[in-house]
């Protein structure tokens, strides 16, 4: 007869970047079970929506998460558009996918640096960052923040980029990439990070189907699904193609993310070289009556936006649901059945972010 | 062959310039664009309070009367809002962040008593 345990793990743990709390049930070393519990860094940001109006409301979007910041200002911004029946200038689309690629290769390079360092690693942690910087100074240079854009306005954008920086940060990008292409072959071939990773925290085609799985959680189970292919912003006009895996375990989870970062490198120098001249933004005049669900491809994953206003400048009801809230349940999944050494890393490798999740 | 792909990153890192500033020693260089702080250029100001309706945080107060126009630095979120509104272009961003506080105090600035003459 196994000894059965349960274990708290979290909210303040060293591989936790965010807290999150779970209850794990031990039979002996194995976890059969795992109880979340959620709500350590609510914020209440879905009810400001009552509160500012509707053009503050972007800055508060921004700020519900500090990675994937630009992409949350987006999606508001989208749906607000949607509502209002607002046509983005070209320019501004375009300036809008690069800057979400942008954002989109600082968080998979951030999260490469914590798996590493998750799983033992600590140079390969300090090289990732290192390369992360570079990127992280270009966010500042054309956004005017390292970590909040900004940039991102209903109507278009704020800021726009001058046809020489977006010309030198072709080429700086050319330099990145030799960078990264050192540790991304790390993460594909190196023989001990295989052996921690390989066969640990699977999560078949079917389940993570079934358990809704988003973004690089479900890539890596061999579902080809991205919310960009819905050809949001500039995307449509883009040539590329979602990265899969299929294994569904944590070292495919990593593949996945390291080869996404190519794409969005390849689709920032699309954007470059197709960034039409014009205006970045329209004048908005009027307020939004109606309903809208905006759906984007975060980092993490799908990310869907509802709002709904009343005609006036406050909104009746804003929503986010966010990646790694979808991504709890298979999480959750993940967990039974593995061994307790190993819950740190599948933990970390839907990518969690939990004031995201809790807004 | 594992060895030589790490002898190269190595090397590279021992003979290399390090990767992280080496503050204070050299000043940071911030990007022109870079949002640090919001600036004032209180001469021109009219004190119209287009800035403070703008500011999603409450961090500008603007008195009419007296002239003066304030900021709390620990609330303002370096938005760019109150630029963007100002019409007689007397705010900027500038883009080294302002300095730390001791203590929850706002910046005042007085505006300069009027030169006889001068109109407005």
């Amino acid at each position: 007869m196994a000894n059965r345990m349960i274990v708290p793990f979290g909210p303040q743990h060293p591989v936790l970047p965010e807290p999150i709390h779970l209850d794990l049930v031990l039979e002996d070393d194995k976890v059969v079970d795992a109880i979340p519990s959620l709500g350590f860094v609510h914020r209440g940001l879905e009810k400001l929506g009552e509160k500012k109006d509707f053009f503050e409301m972007t800055y508060v979007a921004e700020r519900i998460c500090g990675i994937c910041s630009f992409i949350h200002g987006l999606g508001y911004c989208q749906a607000i558009e949607a509502v209002m029946n607002i046509e983005v200038p070209a320019r501004a689309r375009y300036l809008r996918t690069f800057w979400s690629e942008l954002s989109r290769v600082h968080s998979h390079l951030l999260w490469l640096g914590l798996m590493a360092d998750a799983a033992g690693f600590e140079s390969l942690f300090m090289h990732s960052w290192r390369v992360r910087e570079k990127i992280v100074n270009l966010i500042d240079e054309t956004a005017g923040g390292r970590v909040i854009f900004g940039s991102c306005k209903i109507g278009g954008t704020r800021r726009d980029i001058e046809p020489e920086t977006l010309k030198r940060i072709a080429r700086d990008l050319d330099e990145i990439e030799t960078s990264i292409r050192e540790i991304t072959a790390i993460f594909e071939d190196d023989y001990s990070l295989k052996h921690r990773l390989e066969g640990v925290g699977v999560v078949s085609k079917e389940d993570a189907h079934k358990l809704g799985a988003v973004g690089p959680v479900l890539r890596a189970s061999g579902i080809s699904q991205d919310t960009r292919s819905l050809g949001y912003a500039a995307y449509g006009e883009l040539e590329w193609e979602p990265v899969v895996e299929t294994a569904g375990d944590c070292q495919a989870r990593s593949v996945v993310r390291a080869r996404e970062i190519y794409q969005s490198l390849n689709l920032m120098r699309q954007c470059i070289q197709k960034m039409p001249d014009g205006p970045v933004d329209v004048k908005v005049t009027g307020l939004p009556n109606g309903e809208y669900f905006s759906r984007l491809e975060q980092p993490r994953g799908e990310v869907v936006y509802y709002v709904k206003a009343n005609g006036s400048k406050f909104l009746d009801r804003f929503r986010v649901r966010t990646p790694t809230f979808a991504n709890i349940a298979p999480l959750l999944h993940m967990l039974k059945g593995c061994e307790f050494a190993d819950v740190a890393l599948i933990v970390l490798t839907i990518d969690p972010c939990i004031s995201c999740a809790e807004r | 062959m594992p060895i030589r792909k790490i002898s190269r990153t190595i090397l590279k890192s021992l003979f290399g310039e390090p990767a992280t500033l080496m503050y204070p020693a050299r000043a940071r260089v911030y990007p022109t664009s870079s949002r640090g702080r919001v600036a004032i250029e209180i001469a021109a100001c009219i004190f119209c309070g287009l800035c403070r309706r703008k500011c999603p945080t409450a961090a500008i107060l603007v008195n009419k009367e007296k002239k003066t126009w304030e900021i709390d630095r620990l609330k303002c979120i370096t938005c760019n809002a109150c630029v963007e509104a100002c019409p007689k272009k007397c705010l900027a961003m500038r883009n080294k962040y302002a300095a730390a506080q001791t203590a929850r105090q706002n910046e005042k600035f007085q505006a300069p008593e009027a030169k006889p003459g001068a109109g407005g």
